[in-house]
């Protein structure tokens, strides 16, 4: 504890102030855990000597020293004591080879780099370095320590870094990005703008490891761009079931959000729910409006809905809550029961998860009985509870009270009356007073049990009763004057405060009802007065005027006594409340007016109290979050909106069609998005490597489900082909639908008309594993068929054997597309123009490169000389420049070859064109995935090996319109290598592909 | 999300720190141990504490204080559930969560803590994966690392982080293959003083232990699937195939873990294994008290009760305790007023029984309420709701790995109120 007090001196910053003091508690404990040879180390006596050692041993040749040393420092940090004077000493091993050396080194920086601003530049250098490491963990977290520096002077440098980790290849440095972006706003706010460009980025990410970081860096840096999700929402909610856990939380509680702006509510009256709305998803617009139904749920409220409700069985209970309050914010009112059961099961949980989900669930109940009154039994309070446990049960049993549990309920509570813990009983007693009060059956039964506990031996018992009593008999006074007597006769022997004050009003309010006994308690009270507690005093001298007014004649004298003390107590509120009631009822010349009207103003009649929960006004904060624990707003809190009365254009949530028909494959590598994904590739193996036979009788129950599901949709997705034929955008949005929806109904047929093609590639970084999968679909009014194309494109980060790799021979391309592309037009190239195209070759100088033909042509008059590439390349990709050329005539053209290391991203190369007098524009050239793939020939073994291998998925997917009558395989084939660099092979598979 | 982490024995020892980013300062635990002292017993502290500039969400585990520090709005059961799995993932790690295992292992457990967030949102939490990027310590290894130089640290991207399967890592050979699964049901049930169950429900779950090779997919079905009434599953069980068949279908993580928990529907008549004749009285006169108790068997389905222990929470005037067992042992502790009567084995033929007096406080007047009694207990080889698995089979390997299945029964949340 000594620490704290040094460190008290700052509270949010640990100043070099303390280094000294904290060094000189060092030596006292040199943690013997961590010194592994802590014989070796016990020489170090004076803390100062210790340090210096640590240096040396930083400064040694040896790796284990080395190592040792940054272990004990770590674990100075740990019990939070100051090794920052190390600083210079331990940046050194930042480019260290031993990656666990280096993983400390790390550890160490991020603590102490905002206090020795300096230094920490030093080490950027590196970070910048292993930001273009081969391998994706180093880069990652490269990205991850340089964003954790808290130095402002390199937020130009944690920019670039980040923009560039968001176009990584490798989903995890996208991820790390992700986190990034937070790291640097909150480091500098100015950023924003920058941000959200890269935000809007990252979230058109398919990755399921991606999605959950950036949406947590949405949320934080710019919650209130909400059209940043439309476009997105609809993957979002498709990806929701396989991103991981934490990312669902997040993810859930944005879209809770967003779905408030967006849709309108289904919470109406007369809102008559249709069952089958599942259907309307795929159906078309028109049939819906035709059932003048007055509420129909927009498709995408309910495919949000539909996608989280697996997740209520997750085993993540802030899964489980998130989806819980999604339903209780978005749901139709009458599909709430379905959340009740998992959060009942939460309670089976730790003690800590027991508490908020109790809170949310007493939130919950008050609105919805009906939810929690089958599971009340779940709400029983055990002894050995948690006090805040049992009181939070206790309130929701109160809550879930009705007729016909009641007497179940009572029962129940009369046991917890009994409870050693006095602080439960006396909530219980609380309890039992709303009961009576809200229900009203019950109130004279709940009144005598009170009034029976007033004989209770604990004092705490008997006085919470009389302030429940106090407040149940306002309600119904006439009937029970015998209770009020009753207590009057107790007032003797209650010492508590409250509960004297309680009864000392009740005697004041009613006194007509108890004329004999009411005096006498004034009496007794004007002996104490002095003695009495400032709440007792107050209601001494309310009940001294009430008397006085009411019964003048035995109390006058009383009244002026009591009045006379007062207005000589210590404490100024009582001062004044003898003041002003003396001014009320004792008449004078100086009172005036208000005098005349005290027996109106002191009796007159109040209104009963109402007992009600103590989270009644919880429901204004969001269920689930922290401002609704602590019922009251916290930090950063983001507010639920109200539903709109009309809805807000839904069209904006349609994803556009990105390639048109017969376009290069263009669509960006991402993992696969579903386990079901993975198996159905699988399949597809299967079926190659088995037999020649399509015969679909070997596949997993796994396919046989999906196509049950189809079959659910296949009626309407037939109805609804030729709409969709014509409308291809609105198919695209459906995307990860698209196998099923394509599907003809019966499995047989549309095994026989589809065919599952295996490629392999592999690049300098990646071994890509693509499944082509064809099905091609003869809907009899369908006027062209569709051929859907789905590359599967497995990435799998693999730096190390690809030495081995190179060894295989690639095979010829098939086919060299002749089209060129426009690199520099002659108008903006001063007469320059440049066309390139990509010759599919093996590039000769660098197996990771690809080859590209490179026309230069000059259509000014003057010959042009010197043109070359600039030294300065503009973005990170590695290229061979052609030799300049030294001079081109007027009207003529030359061709020369270049290669570029796009490192398998179909990021654009950026490079700049020069001649002698001009630096001509940036150019870019943006490759197409197919243009990366090489074609490689290996044995069906090797092949196998290779998949063996692979682990991670990427999808990139095209499709090509064909007519009916050109379905061949040459066709296809044409079509096919046509955008993407692939080799056939003749055999039953028609393509293969590798590099 | 989560600023930074304090861990605080049970004496109120902060005796390590972590932060994710900015440091602050430790003395925001003042809070904390301000209402840690407020409420005496660790189990009350409030896991949500207000404090000007911050929130700080602690959990109570292995009588360590998990105290996260927060700043802005956060689900506060992420950040519990995250504190949870650190726990758990200690514990994997270093077979135990204690004080004594962390500060033993201070180095992994920072790289532990590194690995599992970053910038306070989580990162790796699969303990498959965390593996693989820091390799649990054993003897062994320790050993060989010192003489080699090699670290415990991964050099490349855990597979599982990419894949779809991000809970299982790639490349695992065995040499036996097995794969075996408890089923482990609690009676949670609330007696009151005449015997007859006020509340009784039955909760279990299934763990597993799966040491096989390569990528099996494992497929496992139950006579009786209708009797579970809710269910929740580890991540890698195929969610579908079970609203479909039924069938728990999955790849399984590497090791030990537990693939589903569930609930026993309501309508089904929970058997109540155990029954207690008990009387505790005390008197109006004379500080003391008499205590009886005895225990018999009810519905075993012909079973035997083992590790039968009964536990009295004793209020707070009781000084001590004289009693006699006709079976096992008893201990009465006078600082917490626990009893616990540890009876083993119930033999049915001869009821154990506890009898004696009671010491009261002289002078105080007597308890109200007579303590209720917590049971635990086990029955091997008997799931008490009926559930049976059917079989498990393995798809995706060639091998024939061995098989097993355990049941066994166990007191959740039992109380007898007297």
């Amino acid at each position: 504890m000594l620490g704290m007090s040094a460190n008290s001196v700052s509270y949010n910053e640990q100043g070099s102030v303390e280094s000294g003091v904290d060094a000189a508690q060092e030596n006292s404990s040199i943690p013997a855990s961590i010194s592994g040879g802590g014989a070796a180390f016990s020489l170090f006596s004076a803390d100062c000597k210790k340090n210096e050692d640590l240096k040396e041993m930083l400064e040694s040749n040896k790796e284990s020293l080395k190592l040792e040393a940054m272990k004990r420092i770590v674990g100075l940090i740990a019990k939070g004591k100051n090794a920052y004077e190390l600083f210079p000493a331990v940046v050194k091993n930042v480019a260290s080879k031993n990656i666990e050396l280096k993983k400390l080194v790390y550890v160490y920086l991020v603590r102490y780099a905002e206090e020795q601003q300096d230094l920490a530049l030093l080490s950027i250098s590196t970070f910048q370095r292993a930001l273009k490491d081969p391998n994706q963990l180093i880069r990652a977290s490269a990205l991850r320590v340089l964003s954790s520096i808290r130095v402002p002077i390199i937020v130009p440098i944690m920019m670039l870094a980040i923009k560039e980790a968001a176009t990584d290849l490798s989903p995890y440095v996208r991820k790390t990005a992700a986190h990034a972006i937070q790291k640097l706003y909150s480091l500098d706010p100015d950023q924003k703008e920058h941000l959200i460009e890269v935000i809007e980025k990252l979230l058109k990410d398919k990755s399921t490891l991606v999605a959950g970081s950036v949406v947590m860096a949405f949320e934080e840096v710019c919650p209130d761009r909400i059209d940043l999700i439309h476009k997105n929402y609809r993957k979002l909610c498709n990806l929701l079931v396989d991103v991981e856990e934490w990312g669902q939380v997040v993810i859930i509680h944005m879209l809770t959000r967003y779905a408030r702006t967006q849709f309108v509510s289904p919470w109406r009256e007369d809102a008559v729910f249709d069952e089958n709305s599942e259907k309307t998803f795929y159906d078309s617009e028109g049939r819906r409006v035709d059932q003048s139904k007055p509420y129909i749920m927009d498709p995408d409220h309910r495919l949000l809905l539909r996608n989280t409700k697996p997740l209520l069985q997750s085993r993540n209970t802030a899964v489980v809550m998130a989806v819980s309050q999604l339903y209780w914010h978005l749901a139709p009112k009458h599909e709430l029961s379905i959340i009740t059961k998992s959060l009942v099961r939460l309670l089976r949980s730790h003690r800590e998860v027991q508490y908020i989900v109790l809170q949310n669930i007493a939130t919950m109940s008050i609105q919805r009985k009906g939810m929690f009154e089958p599971f009340m039994k779940s709400f029983y309070v055990r002894s050995t509870d948690a006090t805040h446990i049992k009181t939070l049960k206790l309130e929701i049993l109160t809550n879930l009270a009705n007729e016909a549990n009641i007497s179940t309920i009572l029962r129940e509570l009369q046991t917890y009356v009994k409870s050693q813990d006095k602080a439960f009983a006396a909530a219980t007693i609380q309890a039992i007073g709303r009961c009576a009060t809200n229900i009203s059956e019950v109130t004279d039964t709940c009144l005598n049990g009170l009034v029976l506990l007033l004989s209770n031996r604990d004092e705490t018992v008997v006085a919470e009763s009389v302030v429940v009593i106090k407040k149940l008999l306002q309600t119904q006074p006439s009937q029970h004057s015998d209770i009020i007597k009753h207590m009057a006769k107790l007032f003797d022997s209650i010492t508590v405060p409250m509960a004297r004050a309680s009864i000392l009003w009740l005697m004041g309010e009613y006194c007509e009802h108890v004329p004999k006994n009411a005096p006498d308690v004034l009496r007794k009270m004007a002996k104490t007065f002095i003695s009495e507690e400032d709440i007792v005093k107050l209601q001494t001298v309310n009940l001294a005027a009430k008397l006085y007014l009411s019964n003048s004649k035995q109390t006058k004298l009383l009244t002026q006594y009591i009045l006379n003390l007062g207005k000589y107590d210590q404490n100024y509120d009582i001062r004044d409340r003898t003041r002003f009631i003396r001014q009320l009822i004792v008449p004078n010349e100086k009172s005036g007016a208000l005098s005349r009207y005290a027996r109106r103003i002191l009796m007159a009649p109040k209104p009963a109290p109402v007992l009600q929960s103590a989270f009644k006004d919880r429901d204004r904060f969001q269920l689930g979050t922290l401002s609704h624990t602590l019922n009251s707003q916290s930090n950063g809190y983001l507010e639920l909106s109200d539903w709109p009365a009309v809805a807000p254009d839904q069209s904006v949530r349609i994803v556009e069609v990105v390639k048109e028909a017969g376009a290069p494959l263009l669509g960006k590598s991402k993992p696969g998005k579903s386990a079901e994904k993975f198996y159905s590739d699988s399949e597809e193996e299967e079926e190659e490597e088995g037999s020649s036979s399509e015969d679909s009788s070997s596949s997993s129950s796994e396919e046989s489900e999906s196509e049950s599901e189809s079959e659910e949709n296949s009626d309407d997705s037939n109805k609804s082909s030729s709409s969709e034929s014509d409308s291809e955008k609105k198919k695209k949005t459906l995307k990860n639908k698209k196998l099923q929806q394509q599907k003809p109904d019966s499995k047989d047929r549309y095994w026989s008309h589809s065919k599952a093609l295996l490629l392999f590639i592999m690049t300098k970084f990646f071994s890509i594993h693509i499944v082509l999968a064809f099905s091609n679909q003869f809907v009899a009014n369908c006027r062209c068929s569709l051929l859907c194309l789905c590359v599967f494109l497995a990435c799998q980060f693999d730096a190390v054997s690809w030495h081995v790799r190179v060894s295989l021979q690639a095979s010829f391309p098939v086919f060299v597309p002749e089209t060129s592309h426009e690199l520099l037009h002659r108008m903006t190239g001063k007469g320059l123009s440049a066309q390139y195209r990509f010759t599919r070759q093996p590039c000769i100088y660098g197996n990771s490169m690809v080859s590209l033909q490179l026309t230069l042509s000059n259509s000014s008059d003057q010959a042009l000389e010197n043109i070359h590439i600039s030294e300065k390349s503009s973005t990170g990709q590695n290229i061979h420049r052609f030799n300049a050329i030294e001079r081109l005539e007027p009207q003529a053209s030359v061709t020369v070859s270049m290669g570029v290391d796009f490192n398998d991203s179909t990021q654009a190369a950026n490079f700049q064109l020069c001649t002698k007098e001009d630096e001509l524009s940036v150019v870019s050239i943006q490759p197409a995935v197919g243009e990366l793939l090489l074609p490689i020939t290996m044995t069906e073994a090797d092949f196998t090996k290779e998949q063996g291998k692979l682990l991670g998925m990427n999808e990139s997917s095209a499709t090509i319109t064909m007519t009916p009558e050109n379905i061949s395989s040459q066709s296809v084939n044409r079509k096919v290598v046509s955008v993407a660099n692939l080799g056939v092979i003749p055999s039953r598979i028609l393509l293969s592909v590798s590099l | 999300m989560i600023h930074s982490l304090f861990l605080i024995s049970n004496a109120g020892d902060l005796f390590l720190e972590k932060h994710w980013k900015s440091v602050i300062s430790r003395s925001v635990c003042d809070y904390f141990f301000e209402a840690r002292e407020k409420a005496v017993e660790p189990d009350n502290v409030p896991p949500v504490i207000r404090t000007p500039h911050h929130y700080l969400i602690n959990i109570y585990r292995e009588k360590i204080f998990f105290v996260s520090v927060i700043q802005t709005e956060v689900p506060p059961l992420f950040v519990i559930e995250f504190l949870h799995r650190v726990a758990e993932t200690f514990q994997d790690y270093f077979g135990e969560c204690s004080e004594t295992t962390i500060k033993d292992n201070v180095v992994i457990v920072y790289e532990l803590l590194e690995e599992m967030l970053d910038n306070g949102f989580p990162l790796a939490t699969e303990s498959n994966i965390l593996k693989e990027l820091i390799r649990p310590p054993t003897i062994l290894r320790s050993m060989v690392n010192t003489i080699t130089g090699s670290s415990n640290v991964g050099e490349t991207l855990p597979t599982g982080q990419l894949s779809t399967i991000p809970w299982r890592r790639a490349g695992v050979k065995y040499t036996s293959n097995e794969a075996y699964f408890d089923v482990v049901e609690e009676i949670d049930a609330i007696l009151d003083k005449s015997g007859t169950a006020v509340f009784a429900e039955i909760q279990g779950v299934i763990d597993a232990c799966v040491k096989l090779s390569g990528m099996p997919d494992l497929t496992l079905s139950f006579m009786n699937p209708r009797l579970l009434d809710d269910v929740s599953f580890h991540p890698c069980v195929r969610y579908k195939r079970w609203e479909s068949e039924r069938v728990i279908s999955f790849i399984p993580p590497d090791g030990n873990f537990q693939l589903m928990s569930y609930h026993i529907s309501a309508q089904n008549l929970v058997a109540i294994p155990v029954y207690v004749k008990q009387n505790i009285s005390f008197f109006e006169t004379g500080s003391s008290g008499r205590l009886d108790i005895t225990v018999g068997p009810k519905q075993t389905m012909g079973k035997t009760l083992e590790c039968l222990v009964v536990t009295v929470h004793m209020p707070k005037v009781v000084l001590s305790a004289n009693l006699s067992a006709t079976q096992g042992t008893y201990n009465y502790d006078p600082v917490t007023k626990i009893l616990v009567w540890d009876i083993g084995k119930l033999n049915p033929q001869k009821l154990p029984n506890l009898k004696g007096s009671l010491s009261l406080q002289s002078g105080a007047p007597k308890p109200e309420e007579n303590p209720s009694l917590n049971i635990d207990l086990k029955i091997q080889q008997l799931a008490i709701s009926g559930l049976k698995v059917n079989r498990l089979d393995v798809y995706g390997e060639k091998y024939k790995p061995f098989k097993g299945v355990k049941y066994v029964t166990k007191a959740g949340k039992f109380q007898v109120r007297t």
